[in-house]
Protein backbone atom coordinates (compact mmCIF):
# COMPACT_ATOMS: atom_id res chain seq x y z
CA UNK A 1 0.00 0.00 0.00
CA UNK A 2 3.00 2.46 -0.40
CA UNK A 3 1.53 5.38 -1.34
CA UNK A 4 -2.05 5.21 -0.47
CA UNK A 5 -2.46 7.15 2.31
CA UNK A 6 -0.57 10.25 0.54
CA UNK A 7 -2.73 9.57 -2.25
CA UNK A 8 -5.71 9.99 -0.03
CA UNK A 9 -4.21 13.25 1.55
CA UNK A 10 -3.57 14.87 -1.76
CA UNK A 11 -7.61 13.82 -2.46
CA UNK A 12 -9.20 15.06 0.99
CA UNK A 13 -6.91 18.66 -0.52
CA UNK A 14 -8.63 17.91 -4.08
CA UNK A 15 -11.94 17.56 -2.82
CA UNK A 16 -11.78 20.70 -0.54
CA UNK A 17 -10.83 22.82 -3.23
CA UNK A 18 -13.74 22.08 -5.41
CA UNK A 19 -16.33 24.46 -4.13
CA UNK A 20 -19.06 22.66 -5.73
CA UNK A 21 -18.57 19.80 -3.92
CA UNK A 22 -17.72 21.25 -0.81
CA UNK A 23 -20.91 23.04 -1.47
CA UNK A 24 -23.33 20.42 -1.69
CA UNK A 25 -21.20 18.18 1.27
CA UNK A 26 -20.56 20.80 3.85
CA UNK A 27 -22.56 24.43 3.34
CA UNK A 28 -25.24 23.46 1.49
CA UNK A 29 -27.01 20.92 4.54
CA UNK A 30 -26.20 23.36 7.00
CA UNK A 31 -27.88 26.46 5.25
CA UNK A 32 -31.06 24.51 5.05
CA UNK A 33 -30.95 23.49 8.76
CA UNK A 34 -30.67 27.38 9.44
CA UNK A 35 -33.22 28.10 6.58
CA UNK A 36 -35.34 25.61 8.64
CA UNK A 37 -34.69 26.48 11.97
CA UNK A 38 -35.22 29.94 12.05
CA UNK A 39 -38.65 29.40 10.60
CA UNK A 40 -39.82 26.64 12.76
CA UNK A 41 -37.56 26.50 15.49
CA UNK A 42 -37.12 22.92 17.28
CA UNK A 43 -39.90 22.65 19.77
CA UNK A 44 -41.48 19.51 20.23
CA UNK A 45 -44.40 18.96 18.05
CA UNK A 46 -47.10 16.24 17.46
CA UNK A 47 -46.68 16.54 14.02
CA UNK A 48 -43.27 15.11 14.11
CA UNK A 49 -44.39 12.26 16.55
CA UNK A 50 -43.31 14.83 19.50
CA UNK A 51 -40.22 15.56 18.63
CA UNK A 52 -38.64 19.27 17.00
CA UNK A 53 -38.25 19.92 13.37
CA UNK A 54 -34.42 20.20 13.83
CA UNK A 55 -34.78 17.01 15.48
CA UNK A 56 -36.24 14.99 12.87
CA UNK A 57 -34.65 17.42 9.86
CA UNK A 58 -30.75 16.83 10.78
CA UNK A 59 -30.93 12.71 10.28
CA UNK A 60 -32.23 13.30 6.69
CA UNK A 61 -30.14 16.40 5.69
CA UNK A 62 -27.39 13.29 6.60
CA UNK A 63 -29.08 11.30 4.13
CA UNK A 64 -29.15 14.26 1.59
CA UNK A 65 -24.97 14.48 1.88
CA UNK A 66 -24.88 10.77 1.29
CA UNK A 67 -27.12 11.09 -1.29
CA UNK A 68 -24.59 14.14 -2.55
CA UNK A 69 -21.20 12.20 -2.09
CA UNK A 70 -22.28 9.21 -3.49
CA UNK A 71 -24.51 10.23 -6.85
CA UNK A 72 -22.51 12.97 -7.75
CA UNK A 73 -19.01 13.56 -6.44
CA UNK A 74 -17.84 9.71 -6.78
CA UNK A 75 -19.26 9.22 -10.13
CA UNK A 76 -17.81 13.00 -11.37
CA UNK A 77 -14.27 12.21 -10.06
CA UNK A 78 -13.99 8.93 -10.96
CA UNK A 79 -15.28 9.06 -14.39
CA UNK A 80 -13.55 12.71 -15.24
CA UNK A 81 -9.99 10.54 -13.81
CA UNK A 82 -10.57 7.95 -16.72
CA UNK A 83 -11.50 10.84 -19.55
CA UNK A 84 -8.64 12.95 -18.91
CA UNK A 85 -5.98 9.97 -18.40
CA UNK A 86 -5.46 10.62 -14.78
CA UNK A 87 -6.17 6.92 -14.44
CA UNK A 88 -4.11 5.85 -17.09
CA UNK A 89 -1.33 7.56 -15.90
CA UNK A 90 -1.62 6.36 -11.82
CA UNK A 91 -1.37 2.54 -14.15
CA UNK A 92 2.22 3.47 -15.43
CA UNK A 93 3.37 3.81 -11.52
CA UNK A 94 3.62 0.74 -9.00
CA UNK A 95 0.42 1.97 -6.88
CA UNK A 96 -2.25 -0.97 -6.87
CA UNK A 97 -5.39 0.05 -8.91
CA UNK A 98 -7.25 -1.35 -5.91
CA UNK A 99 -5.58 0.70 -3.86
CA UNK A 100 -6.40 4.15 -6.16
CA UNK A 101 -10.22 3.08 -6.19
CA UNK A 102 -9.97 2.66 -2.19
CA UNK A 103 -8.67 6.20 -2.04
CA UNK A 104 -11.52 7.49 -3.87
CA UNK A 105 -13.96 5.42 -1.27
CA UNK A 106 -11.98 6.45 1.99
CA UNK A 107 -11.92 9.82 1.03
CA UNK A 108 -15.67 10.75 0.37
CA UNK A 109 -16.57 8.36 3.29
CA UNK A 110 -14.23 11.14 5.58
CA UNK A 111 -15.80 13.77 3.81
CA UNK A 112 -19.69 12.66 4.20
CA UNK A 113 -18.26 11.82 7.73
CA UNK A 114 -17.06 15.63 7.85
CA UNK A 115 -20.47 16.91 6.66
CA UNK A 116 -22.39 14.80 9.05
CA UNK A 117 -20.65 16.14 11.63
CA UNK A 118 -20.46 19.74 11.25
CA UNK A 119 -24.18 19.36 10.40
CA UNK A 120 -24.55 17.64 13.85
CA UNK A 121 -22.68 20.35 15.96
CA UNK A 122 -24.31 22.91 14.90
CA UNK A 123 -27.92 21.49 15.47
CA UNK A 124 -26.85 20.63 18.95
CA UNK A 125 -25.07 24.37 19.41
CA UNK A 126 -27.90 26.14 18.48
CA UNK A 127 -31.32 24.19 18.00
CA UNK A 128 -30.64 22.02 20.91
CA UNK A 129 -30.91 19.04 18.92
CA UNK A 130 -32.19 15.94 21.04
CA UNK A 131 -30.64 12.47 20.30
CA UNK A 132 -32.37 9.12 21.58
CA UNK A 133 -30.85 6.41 19.22
CA UNK A 134 -28.09 4.17 19.85
CA UNK A 135 -24.60 5.61 18.40
CA UNK A 136 -23.32 2.40 17.56
CA UNK A 137 -26.85 1.48 15.53
CA UNK A 138 -26.61 5.10 13.65
CA UNK A 139 -23.03 4.48 12.78
CA UNK A 140 -24.00 1.01 11.31
CA UNK A 141 -26.88 3.00 9.39
CA UNK A 142 -25.26 5.65 7.80
CA UNK A 143 -22.10 3.61 7.20
CA UNK A 144 -24.45 0.94 5.13
CA UNK A 145 -26.21 3.90 3.29
CA UNK A 146 -22.73 5.70 2.48
CA UNK A 147 -21.36 2.43 1.05
CA UNK A 148 -24.56 1.80 -0.86
CA UNK A 149 -24.66 5.00 -2.39
CA UNK A 150 -20.76 4.95 -3.29
CA UNK A 151 -21.35 1.29 -5.22
CA UNK A 152 -24.54 3.44 -7.19
CA UNK A 153 -21.91 5.84 -7.90
CA UNK A 154 -19.38 3.81 -9.02
CA UNK A 155 -21.96 2.07 -11.10
CA UNK A 156 -22.77 5.27 -13.07
CA UNK A 157 -18.66 5.41 -13.34
CA UNK A 158 -18.66 2.71 -14.79
CA UNK A 159 -21.32 2.79 -17.27
CA UNK A 160 -21.26 6.09 -18.50
CA UNK A 161 -18.58 6.21 -21.36
CA UNK A 162 -17.86 9.95 -20.53
CA UNK A 163 -17.54 12.50 -17.53
CA UNK A 164 -20.26 14.83 -18.88
CA UNK A 165 -22.81 11.54 -18.87
CA UNK A 166 -21.73 10.35 -15.69
CA UNK A 167 -22.48 14.12 -14.68
CA UNK A 168 -26.03 14.18 -16.02
CA UNK A 169 -26.75 10.96 -14.81
CA UNK A 170 -25.84 11.99 -11.47
CA UNK A 171 -27.69 15.32 -11.54
CA UNK A 172 -31.38 13.14 -13.00
CA UNK A 173 -30.85 10.69 -10.01
CA UNK A 174 -29.36 13.21 -7.04
CA UNK A 175 -32.48 15.80 -7.38
CA UNK A 176 -35.79 13.44 -7.43
CA UNK A 177 -33.81 11.40 -4.46
CA UNK A 178 -33.71 14.70 -2.62
CA UNK A 179 -36.76 15.97 -3.16
CA UNK A 180 -39.37 13.01 -3.20
CA UNK A 181 -37.00 11.09 -0.57
CA UNK A 182 -37.85 13.14 2.51
CA UNK A 183 -34.51 14.57 2.46
CA UNK A 184 -35.07 18.19 2.28
CA UNK A 185 -38.70 18.44 2.78
CA UNK A 186 -40.24 16.30 5.52
CA UNK A 187 -42.40 13.41 4.19
CA UNK A 188 -44.91 14.13 6.77
CA UNK A 189 -46.07 16.99 4.89
CA UNK A 190 -45.86 14.82 1.46
CA UNK A 191 -49.58 13.89 -0.15
CA UNK A 192 -50.10 10.13 0.55
CA UNK A 193 -49.60 8.98 -3.44
CA UNK A 194 -45.98 11.09 -2.93
CA UNK A 195 -45.22 9.52 -0.04
CA UNK A 196 -46.25 5.51 -1.91
CA UNK A 197 -43.86 6.55 -4.74
CA UNK A 198 -40.98 7.90 -2.35
CA UNK A 199 -40.71 4.00 -1.47
CA UNK A 200 -39.40 3.38 -4.96
CA UNK A 201 -36.73 6.27 -4.67
CA UNK A 202 -33.54 4.69 -2.50
CA UNK A 203 -33.08 7.44 -0.78
CA UNK A 204 -36.06 7.40 1.03
CA UNK A 205 -34.86 4.04 3.02
CA UNK A 206 -31.68 5.95 3.95
CA UNK A 207 -33.52 8.89 5.35
CA UNK A 208 -36.49 6.29 6.84
CA UNK A 209 -33.68 4.31 8.18
CA UNK A 210 -31.34 7.17 9.70
CA UNK A 211 -34.70 8.68 11.52
CA UNK A 212 -35.78 5.65 13.01
CA UNK A 213 -32.12 5.15 14.35
CA UNK A 214 -32.02 8.36 15.58
CA UNK A 215 -35.06 8.21 17.47
CA UNK A 216 -33.88 5.28 19.07
CA UNK A 217 -35.90 2.48 17.02
CA UNK A 218 -34.01 -1.03 16.93
CA UNK A 219 -32.25 -2.19 13.32
CA UNK A 220 -34.87 -4.90 13.70
CA UNK A 221 -37.51 -2.48 13.12
CA UNK A 222 -35.50 -1.41 9.66
CA UNK A 223 -34.67 -5.15 8.08
CA UNK A 224 -36.42 -3.18 5.00
CA UNK A 225 -34.91 -0.41 4.18
CA UNK A 226 -31.17 -2.48 5.42
CA UNK A 227 -32.36 -5.34 2.63
CA UNK A 228 -32.88 -3.01 0.46
CA UNK A 229 -29.32 -1.05 1.18
CA UNK A 230 -27.44 -4.02 1.05
CA UNK A 231 -29.11 -4.97 -2.24
CA UNK A 232 -27.86 -1.54 -3.95
CA UNK A 233 -24.37 -2.47 -2.21
CA UNK A 234 -24.15 -5.54 -4.02
CA UNK A 235 -25.72 -4.63 -6.76
CA UNK A 236 -23.65 -1.62 -7.45
CA UNK A 237 -20.29 -3.53 -6.43
CA UNK A 238 -21.07 -6.62 -9.20
CA UNK A 239 -22.13 -4.18 -12.03
CA UNK A 240 -18.59 -2.19 -11.02
CA UNK A 241 -16.49 -4.59 -11.34
CA UNK A 242 -17.69 -5.89 -14.25
CA UNK A 243 -17.80 -2.90 -16.51
CA UNK A 244 -16.20 -0.34 -14.64
CA UNK A 245 -12.77 0.63 -17.30
CA UNK A 246 -9.82 2.39 -16.73
CA UNK A 247 -9.42 4.22 -19.77
CA UNK B 1 25.67 -1.08 -34.50
CA UNK B 2 24.30 -3.93 -32.53
CA UNK B 3 23.63 -2.96 -28.64
CA UNK B 4 25.76 -5.33 -26.75
CA UNK B 5 23.67 -5.50 -23.66
CA UNK B 6 20.17 -5.17 -24.36
CA UNK B 7 17.27 -2.77 -22.34
CA UNK B 8 14.39 -4.01 -24.53
CA UNK B 9 14.00 -7.15 -26.43
CA UNK B 10 10.94 -7.71 -28.82
CA UNK B 11 10.56 -10.49 -30.75
CA UNK B 12 7.25 -10.84 -33.27
CA UNK B 13 5.34 -8.87 -31.06
CA UNK B 14 1.61 -8.75 -32.22
CA UNK B 15 -1.13 -7.02 -30.89
CA UNK B 16 -4.98 -6.78 -32.82
CA UNK B 17 -7.92 -4.69 -32.04
CA UNK B 18 -10.59 -7.09 -33.73
CA UNK B 19 -9.60 -6.99 -37.12
CA UNK B 20 -7.00 -4.46 -37.34
CA UNK B 21 -3.76 -5.88 -36.94
CA UNK B 22 -2.22 -2.83 -35.17
CA UNK B 23 1.54 -4.68 -34.35
CA UNK B 24 2.11 -7.33 -36.63
CA UNK B 25 5.31 -9.35 -35.77
CA UNK B 26 7.44 -6.51 -34.82
CA UNK B 27 11.03 -7.22 -33.29
CA UNK B 28 13.68 -5.16 -32.94
CA UNK B 29 16.40 -4.48 -29.61
CA UNK B 30 17.21 -1.77 -27.68
CA UNK B 31 20.67 -1.45 -26.58
CA UNK B 32 21.72 0.14 -22.34
CA UNK B 33 22.35 4.04 -22.70
CA UNK B 34 20.72 4.45 -26.39
CA UNK B 35 18.39 7.24 -27.11
CA UNK B 36 16.19 4.98 -29.71
CA UNK B 37 13.09 6.39 -31.73
CA UNK B 38 10.35 4.61 -32.86
CA UNK B 39 8.53 6.74 -36.01
CA UNK B 40 5.42 6.42 -38.46
CA UNK B 41 2.41 7.72 -39.66
CA UNK B 42 -0.90 8.19 -37.25
CA UNK B 43 -2.27 4.69 -36.65
CA UNK B 44 1.43 2.63 -37.39
CA UNK B 45 1.28 1.24 -34.45
CA UNK B 46 3.80 3.06 -31.92
CA UNK B 47 1.64 3.64 -29.16
CA UNK B 48 0.11 0.95 -28.87
CA UNK B 49 4.29 -0.75 -29.21
CA UNK B 50 4.83 1.22 -26.03
CA UNK B 51 2.27 0.52 -24.24
CA UNK B 52 3.16 -3.17 -24.46
CA UNK B 53 6.45 -2.68 -23.94
CA UNK B 54 5.18 -0.67 -20.76
CA UNK B 55 3.19 -3.24 -19.29
CA UNK B 56 -0.44 -1.31 -19.97
CA UNK B 57 -1.47 -3.62 -22.54
CA UNK B 58 -1.36 -7.19 -23.53
CA UNK B 59 0.46 -8.02 -27.01
CA UNK B 60 -1.46 -11.21 -28.60
CA UNK B 61 1.61 -12.96 -29.38
CA UNK B 62 5.31 -12.48 -29.62
CA UNK B 63 8.23 -12.35 -26.88
CA UNK B 64 8.99 -8.78 -24.31
CA UNK B 65 11.79 -8.56 -22.90
CA UNK B 66 12.52 -4.91 -20.59
CA UNK B 67 15.28 -4.90 -18.55
CA UNK B 68 14.69 -8.82 -18.22
CA UNK B 69 11.70 -8.82 -17.10
CA UNK B 70 8.13 -9.94 -19.01
CA UNK B 71 5.71 -6.47 -18.86
CA UNK B 72 2.56 -8.95 -18.84
CA UNK B 73 3.95 -11.13 -15.74
CA UNK B 74 6.25 -8.41 -13.98
CA UNK B 75 4.31 -5.41 -14.79
CA UNK B 76 4.87 -4.29 -10.97
CA UNK B 77 8.13 -4.55 -10.38
CA UNK B 78 9.05 -3.49 -13.80
CA UNK B 79 7.15 -0.09 -13.41
CA UNK B 80 9.64 0.25 -10.35
CA UNK B 81 12.57 0.76 -12.50
CA UNK B 82 11.05 2.33 -15.70
CA UNK B 83 9.82 6.12 -16.10
CA UNK B 84 6.70 6.56 -18.25
CA UNK B 85 5.47 9.82 -20.17
CA UNK B 86 2.58 8.99 -21.50
CA UNK B 87 0.97 10.58 -24.97
CA UNK B 88 -2.66 11.24 -23.30
CA UNK B 89 -2.94 11.95 -19.54
CA UNK B 90 -3.17 14.60 -17.10
CA UNK B 91 -3.24 14.93 -13.31
CA UNK B 92 -6.54 16.17 -11.23
CA UNK B 93 -6.79 19.97 -12.07
CA UNK B 94 -6.38 21.27 -8.75
CA UNK B 95 -3.39 19.18 -8.00
CA UNK B 96 -0.18 21.40 -7.43
CA UNK B 97 2.98 20.69 -8.99
CA UNK B 98 4.90 19.95 -5.87
CA UNK B 99 2.10 17.74 -4.88
CA UNK B 100 1.88 15.72 -7.49
CA UNK B 101 5.83 15.05 -7.44
CA UNK B 102 5.66 14.22 -3.39
CA UNK B 103 2.78 11.49 -4.40
CA UNK B 104 4.21 10.19 -7.28
CA UNK B 105 7.26 10.08 -5.40
CA UNK B 106 5.48 7.89 -2.39
CA UNK B 107 4.75 5.15 -5.03
CA UNK B 108 8.35 4.27 -5.59
CA UNK B 109 10.27 1.99 -3.28
CA UNK B 110 13.53 4.17 -4.13
CA UNK B 111 12.23 7.36 -4.78
CA UNK B 112 14.81 10.36 -6.17
CA UNK B 113 14.84 13.33 -4.61
CA UNK B 114 12.17 15.13 -6.23
CA UNK B 115 13.26 19.43 -5.24
CA UNK B 116 16.29 18.83 -7.68
CA UNK B 117 13.88 17.63 -10.45
CA UNK B 118 11.66 21.21 -10.01
CA UNK B 119 14.86 22.87 -10.72
CA UNK B 120 16.58 20.56 -13.49
CA UNK B 121 13.24 20.67 -15.56
CA UNK B 122 12.98 24.94 -15.12
CA UNK B 123 9.55 24.59 -13.20
CA UNK B 124 10.92 25.75 -9.69
CA UNK B 125 8.63 28.24 -10.02
CA UNK B 126 5.42 26.96 -10.76
CA UNK B 127 6.31 24.69 -7.95
CA UNK B 128 2.34 26.10 -6.19
CA UNK B 129 0.55 26.47 -9.23
CA UNK B 130 -2.45 24.12 -10.18
CA UNK B 131 -2.06 21.71 -12.89
CA UNK B 132 -4.85 23.53 -15.21
CA UNK B 133 -3.29 26.61 -14.95
CA UNK B 134 0.25 25.13 -16.26
CA UNK B 135 0.75 25.78 -20.41
CA UNK B 136 1.77 22.57 -22.56
CA UNK B 137 5.56 23.19 -21.95
CA UNK B 138 5.10 23.18 -18.31
CA UNK B 139 2.46 20.24 -18.23
CA UNK B 140 5.38 18.26 -20.37
CA UNK B 141 8.29 19.34 -18.07
CA UNK B 142 5.91 17.97 -15.11
CA UNK B 143 5.45 15.20 -16.79
CA UNK B 144 8.96 14.09 -17.49
CA UNK B 145 9.49 15.09 -13.70
CA UNK B 146 7.06 12.48 -12.85
CA UNK B 147 8.79 9.91 -15.48
CA UNK B 148 11.70 10.56 -13.60
CA UNK B 149 10.72 10.67 -9.78
CA UNK B 150 12.00 6.42 -9.80
CA UNK B 151 15.34 7.24 -10.61
CA UNK B 152 14.21 5.03 -13.49
CA UNK B 153 16.97 2.98 -15.70
CA UNK B 154 14.72 3.30 -18.56
CA UNK B 155 12.51 5.90 -19.73
CA UNK B 156 9.93 5.87 -22.92
CA UNK B 157 8.52 9.30 -23.86
CA UNK B 158 5.48 9.13 -25.99
CA UNK B 159 4.92 12.07 -28.36
CA UNK B 160 7.39 14.01 -25.78
CA UNK B 161 7.17 17.21 -27.98
CA UNK B 162 3.59 16.95 -29.63
CA UNK B 163 1.81 20.32 -29.30
CA UNK B 164 4.39 22.73 -28.11
CA UNK B 165 6.55 25.58 -30.39
CA UNK B 166 9.69 24.99 -31.76
CA UNK B 167 11.57 26.46 -28.70
CA UNK B 168 10.37 24.25 -26.12
CA UNK B 169 10.96 21.58 -28.34
CA UNK B 170 14.70 22.26 -28.50
CA UNK B 171 15.17 22.59 -25.14
CA UNK B 172 13.31 19.22 -24.63
CA UNK B 173 15.99 17.62 -26.85
CA UNK B 174 18.48 19.42 -24.49
CA UNK B 175 16.74 17.63 -22.04
CA UNK B 176 16.46 13.60 -23.30
CA UNK B 177 20.23 14.44 -23.96
CA UNK B 178 20.69 14.99 -20.18
CA UNK B 179 18.57 12.34 -19.35
CA UNK B 180 21.00 9.64 -21.39
CA UNK B 181 24.18 11.39 -20.16
CA UNK B 182 23.22 10.34 -16.43
CA UNK B 183 23.50 6.85 -18.03
CA UNK B 184 19.75 5.97 -18.80
CA UNK B 185 18.14 4.37 -21.84
CA UNK B 186 15.45 6.01 -23.53
CA UNK B 187 12.99 4.93 -25.85
CA UNK B 188 10.83 7.59 -27.83
CA UNK B 189 8.18 7.52 -30.22
CA UNK B 190 7.42 11.38 -32.21
CA UNK B 191 6.20 12.01 -35.92
CA UNK B 192 8.98 14.77 -36.26
CA UNK B 193 11.31 13.69 -38.41
CA UNK B 194 14.16 16.15 -37.78
CA UNK B 195 13.63 15.02 -33.81
CA UNK B 196 14.18 11.72 -34.51
CA UNK B 197 17.06 12.58 -36.58
CA UNK B 198 19.21 15.11 -34.36
CA UNK B 199 17.92 12.91 -30.92
CA UNK B 200 18.07 8.87 -31.58
CA UNK B 201 21.39 7.23 -31.95
CA UNK B 202 18.90 4.58 -33.79
CA UNK B 203 15.49 5.01 -35.65
CA UNK B 204 13.24 2.29 -36.08
CA UNK B 205 10.34 3.12 -38.92
CA UNK B 206 7.31 1.43 -38.54
CA UNK B 207 4.32 1.61 -40.80
CA UNK B 208 0.94 -0.54 -40.70
CA UNK B 209 2.14 -2.57 -37.55
CA UNK B 210 5.35 -3.82 -39.45
CA UNK B 211 8.96 -2.57 -39.43
CA UNK B 212 9.92 -0.75 -42.31
CA UNK B 213 13.64 -0.03 -41.24
CA UNK B 214 16.25 -0.21 -38.23
CA UNK B 215 19.11 1.84 -38.29
CA UNK B 216 21.09 5.05 -37.32
CA UNK B 217 19.99 7.78 -39.35
CA UNK B 218 23.17 8.94 -41.19
CA UNK B 219 22.98 5.16 -42.76
CA UNK B 220 19.10 5.56 -43.19
CA UNK B 221 19.77 8.98 -45.31
CA UNK B 222 22.39 6.95 -46.66
CA UNK B 223 20.07 3.97 -47.76
CA UNK B 224 17.85 6.36 -49.87
CA UNK B 225 20.39 6.90 -52.70
CA UNK B 226 17.92 9.70 -53.32
CA UNK B 227 19.66 12.79 -55.50
CA UNK B 228 21.52 15.68 -53.70
CA UNK B 229 20.47 19.34 -55.70
CA UNK B 230 23.27 21.93 -55.66
CA UNK B 231 22.11 25.52 -55.95
CA UNK B 232 23.51 28.41 -57.44
CA UNK B 233 23.85 31.83 -58.96
CA UNK B 234 25.94 32.72 -62.15
CA UNK B 235 26.98 35.03 -64.26
CA UNK B 236 24.34 35.36 -67.12
CA UNK B 237 26.11 33.97 -69.90
CA UNK B 238 26.80 30.54 -68.23
CA UNK B 239 26.64 27.57 -70.44
CA UNK B 240 25.03 24.75 -68.04
CA UNK B 241 25.86 22.33 -70.51
CA UNK B 242 29.34 22.51 -69.26
CA UNK B 243 28.42 20.40 -65.96
CA UNK B 244 26.18 17.59 -67.36
CA UNK B 245 29.32 15.35 -68.26
CA UNK B 246 30.90 15.46 -64.82
CA UNK B 247 30.70 12.47 -62.77
CA UNK B 248 27.40 12.00 -60.87
CA UNK B 249 25.41 14.56 -62.65
CA UNK B 250 21.73 13.49 -63.15
CA UNK B 251 20.28 16.63 -64.81
CA UNK B 252 21.14 20.84 -64.68
CA UNK B 253 18.91 23.04 -64.54
CA UNK B 254 18.92 27.00 -65.53
CA UNK B 255 16.36 29.65 -64.88
CA UNK B 256 17.71 33.18 -65.32
CA UNK B 257 21.04 33.07 -62.54
CA UNK B 258 19.69 30.36 -60.93
CA UNK B 259 21.55 26.84 -61.61
CA UNK B 260 20.57 23.49 -60.20
CA UNK B 261 22.70 20.71 -60.33
CA UNK B 262 20.83 17.15 -59.37
CA UNK B 263 23.20 14.15 -58.51
CA UNK B 264 24.45 11.67 -56.54
CA UNK B 265 27.57 10.64 -54.53
CA UNK B 266 29.79 12.01 -51.91
CA UNK B 267 32.47 14.18 -54.63
CA UNK B 268 29.73 15.80 -56.35
CA UNK B 269 30.06 18.94 -54.95
CA UNK B 270 33.56 18.88 -55.34
CA UNK B 271 33.23 17.71 -59.12
CA UNK B 272 30.87 20.72 -60.17
CA UNK B 273 33.29 23.63 -57.38
CA UNK B 274 36.05 22.07 -59.54
CA UNK B 275 34.54 22.65 -62.74
CA UNK B 276 33.04 25.92 -62.33
CA UNK B 277 36.42 27.25 -60.85
CA UNK B 278 38.29 25.73 -64.18
CA UNK B 279 36.02 28.19 -66.43
CA UNK B 280 36.31 30.53 -64.40
CA UNK B 281 32.71 31.00 -64.05
CA UNK B 282 31.75 33.49 -61.46
CA UNK B 283 29.05 32.03 -59.18
CA UNK B 284 27.67 32.78 -55.55
CA UNK B 285 25.09 31.74 -53.09
CA UNK B 286 25.94 28.48 -53.24
CA UNK B 287 24.50 25.91 -51.00
CA UNK B 288 23.25 21.72 -51.02
CA UNK B 289 20.17 20.15 -50.13
CA UNK B 290 20.47 16.83 -49.15
CA UNK B 291 18.17 14.41 -48.46
CA UNK B 292 17.13 14.17 -44.90
CA UNK B 293 14.97 11.56 -42.40
CA UNK B 294 11.49 12.83 -43.67
CA UNK B 295 12.91 11.65 -47.28
CA UNK B 296 13.84 8.50 -45.71
CA UNK B 297 10.60 8.38 -43.96
CA UNK B 298 8.19 9.60 -46.68
CA UNK B 299 10.13 7.17 -49.48
CA UNK B 300 10.20 3.95 -46.76
CA UNK B 301 6.00 4.88 -45.45
CA UNK B 302 5.04 5.52 -49.64
CA UNK B 303 6.08 2.30 -50.32
CA UNK B 304 3.91 0.13 -47.94
CA UNK B 305 1.25 2.35 -47.49
CA UNK B 306 -0.85 2.96 -50.43
CA UNK B 307 -4.03 3.46 -47.87
CA UNK B 308 -2.08 5.46 -45.30
CA UNK B 309 -3.93 7.41 -43.41
CA UNK B 310 -6.82 5.93 -43.34
CA UNK B 311 -6.46 4.73 -39.42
Amino acid sequence: MKGFWKLAWVEIKLYLRQPEAAFFTLVFPMLLLFLFGSIYGNKPNPFFGGRGMVDVSTPAYLAMIIGSTGLMSISITVSSYREKGVLRRYRATPIRPAAVLASQIIVHFLMTLFGGALLIASASLVYGLRFEGRPLDVLFGFTLSTLSFFAVGFLLASVAKTARTANILGLVLYFPNLFLSGATIPKQTFPRALRAAGKFIPLTHVVDLLQGLWAGDALGRHLLEIAVLAGLLVVGVAVSARAFRWE
Amino acid sequence: MPPTTSAIEVDALAKAYGRLKAVDGVSFSVGAGEIFGMVGPNGAGKTTTIECLEGLRSPDGGVVRVLGLDPREDGHELRERIGVQLQQSALPDDMKVWEALDLFASYYRKPAAWKPLLDRLEIADKKNARFSKLSGGQKQRLFIALALVNDPELVFLDELTTGLDPHARRSMWDLVRAIRERGKTVFLTTHYMEEAEHLCDRVLVIDHGRVVALDSPANLVRGLKSEIRILFTAEPGFDPASLEGLPGVARVEKNGEKVIVAGQGDRLIVAVVNALDAQGVRFRDLRTEQPDLEDVFLALTAESGLDGGSR
